[in-house]
């Protein structure tokens, strides 16, 4: 027996291990199936989905060059506006919130409680948050904006703390021993060291905020959603196809664009 | 371009050497911001006097929904239940659906460009599609109910946890993958002992972190019929029957909350 079986023998077995494993995922597996209803197909699923196709590939051009309030290019642009002013408004209303459960710059109890309120707001759906301000401004982009807006806090704030804590303190020591104060401090020691990610953070939850926004028309908060779900209820395939092919160009296209801008602020490239 | 309209400064040093010292972008760049800040004002009819005036009228709903109504609580363990299962399910599947399409679509392992661009184009389509319009596709094609709900969070899972999975793999050393191919061993089994160990730990916490998210995206689905708690809360909220509401969505908080300190427990221990 030479050296290299003789240390293939010395791998540990650890079969009985694996087996216990894989039978507590396979049992898992069988008591999730149980809840789901799988009725088969709908009896005309085959010819939705054939339907659902064939209008991607025939879309309803006159729709998606249509530049009135009705046309893909429009509705595009209305779903690209709320998702940019609501990423600012949440990128705005997170940065306080973000200093307040950052742990190295407040006590623990407030940290803490700080970040209980985020995980409250973060995990109220956005389509309860759409009900609740078309209450304050009826039905339109605008309740959509304030939506986009608030559901964002959560996340970026998340996000922010992280950058937060991983400050460079050392650099306030050397700034008030050539005599800078308070707010040259601030200025030139912590902006500079978060601006950059923030950005970047916030270009990133743009990116999913335009995902949400989409959406968000389903309960009549402006943007693409609402005229897409009435297409499909209506059976209008090829401007279900129309609308999907506009938003999946802009998507791409958004995302794309936003993958450079943060590379280029992240490693200055 | 921007350098040729505005050409930079010249400082000459004192070893007579040229310095170019380029104008700033700052401001052209916070005028492109204000105007889009314009015209987003314009296009979604912002107005704040409507916000001042009529803000609390946003807590009426939550003051509805304060107390919540406890005894609600019997009637939502059943679809709460069915939507842990459902994105339990669906995360399971996607994510094992993910791996051979991320081992098609990494550069380093599969050699052909064809199949490495075909598998990427399919990947980030499936990305740019949100899951709420998945699962109204979904719904239509399957018929309501939990299964077109899974679905759709199979396929969200499989688009994230695959883009992820591609980018580890072509990030992981390839050393080992060579020797053991020189060696003889065929594609498939040098990738499951070379470069799978390598990125399982990175694998398995990409997928339960998406579990994670799934967790709280299947609590919508219901809205557009997709079965699961959203049935739940879109009947509450069709009805206005906010207390109703109040008690799901703090069954469904604490549940999110329980599931993600769990899942962020055993990512730390697999990282």
């Amino acid at each position: 027996m030479n050296q290299i079986e003789q240390k293939l023998a010395t791998t540990p077995r650890n079969y009985r291990y694996l087996l216990t494993i894989s039978l507590i995922i396979v049992g898992l597996i069988i008591w999730l199936l149980t809840s789901i209803q799988v009725n088969g197909l709908e009896s005309n699923g085959w010819t939705i989905a054939k339907s659902i196709l064939t209008g991607i590939f025939k879309p309803n051009l006159a729709l998606l060059f249509a530049l009135n309030q009705q046309g893909i290019a429009y509705l595009l642009l209305e779903t690209i506006a709320i998702a940019f002013l609501g990423t600012l408004i949440g990128g705005m209303l997170a940065i306080p919130l973000a200093f307040l459960s950052a742990s190295n710059i407040v006590t623990k109890p407030v940290a803490y409680l700080t970040r209980l309120l985020l995980i409250v707001i973060r995990t109220v759906p956005a389509l309860v948050y759409g009900l609740m301000f078309i209450r304050v401004t009826g039905p339109g982009p605008f309740a959509g904006v304030l939506t986009i807006g608030l559901t964002s806090i959560g996340m970026l704030a998340k996000l922010y703390v992280d950058a937060i804590e991983n400050l460079d303190i050392s650099i306030f020591e050397s700034m008030s021993s050539i005599g800078c104060n308070t707010f040259e401090k601030i200025r030139f020691g912590i902006v500079p060291q978060l601006f950059s990610i923030f950005l970047s953070i916030i270009i990133y939850r743009f990116d999913i905020n335009l995902r949400d926004a989409a959406v968000l028309g389903l309960v009549a908060a402006g943007g693409i959603g609402a005229p897409l779900k009435f297409a499909m209820d209506s059976y209008r395939w090829n401007e279900v196809g129309s609308i999907l092919i506009g938003l999946v160009i802009l998507i791409l296209l958004v995302e794309w664009f936003s993958t450079k801008l943060r590379r280029k602020l992240v490693t200055g490239r | 371009m921007f350098d040729r309209i505005f050409p930079p400064k010249q400082i000459p040093l004192p070893s007579g050497k040229i310095v170019l010292e380029k104008h700033s972008r700052t401001p052209i760049i916070l005028l492109l911001v204000c105007l889009g800040i314009y015209f987003a004002l314009q296009l979604t009819q912002f107005n704040l006097s409507q916000l001042l005036e009529r803000w609390d009228q946003f807590f009426v709903i939550v003051a509805d929904m304060l107390p919540p109504r406890w005894s609600h609580i019997s009637t939502i363990w059943q679809p709460l239940l069915d939507t842990i299962k459902m994105s339990l399910l669906g995360s399971f599947i996607g994510a094992l659906v993910a791996l051979p399409i991320a081992y098609a679509a990494s550069t380093n392992i599969v050699k052909q460009p064809v199949i490495t661009g075909l598998a990427r184009v399919f990947l980030s389509l499936l990305r740019t599609l949100p899951s709420l319009v998945t699962a109204l596709i979904a719904t239509f094609i399957f018929g309501l109910g939990t299964f077109a709900g899974t679905i759709a969070i199979c396929l969200f899972t499989l688009s994230y946890v695959g883009k992820l999975l591609y980018e580890q793999i072509e990030n992981a050393d390839m050393g080992a993958y060579e020797a053991m191919e020189s060696l003889g061993m065929t594609k498939g089994q040098a990738f499951r002992q070379a470069i799978f160990p390598q990125i399982l730990p990175n694998y398995l916490s990409t997928s339960l972190f998406c579990f994670e998210g799934n967790v709280r995206y299947a609590a919508i689905l219901g809205y557009v019929g997709a079965g699961g708690i959203g049935l739940l809360l879109n009947e509450g909220l069709g009805w206005r029957d906010y207390a109703g509401v109040g008690m799901i969505l703090l069954v469904l908080a604490i549940t999110v909350l329980l599931i993600e300190s769990v899942s962020e427990h055993f990512r730390k221990k697999l990282l």
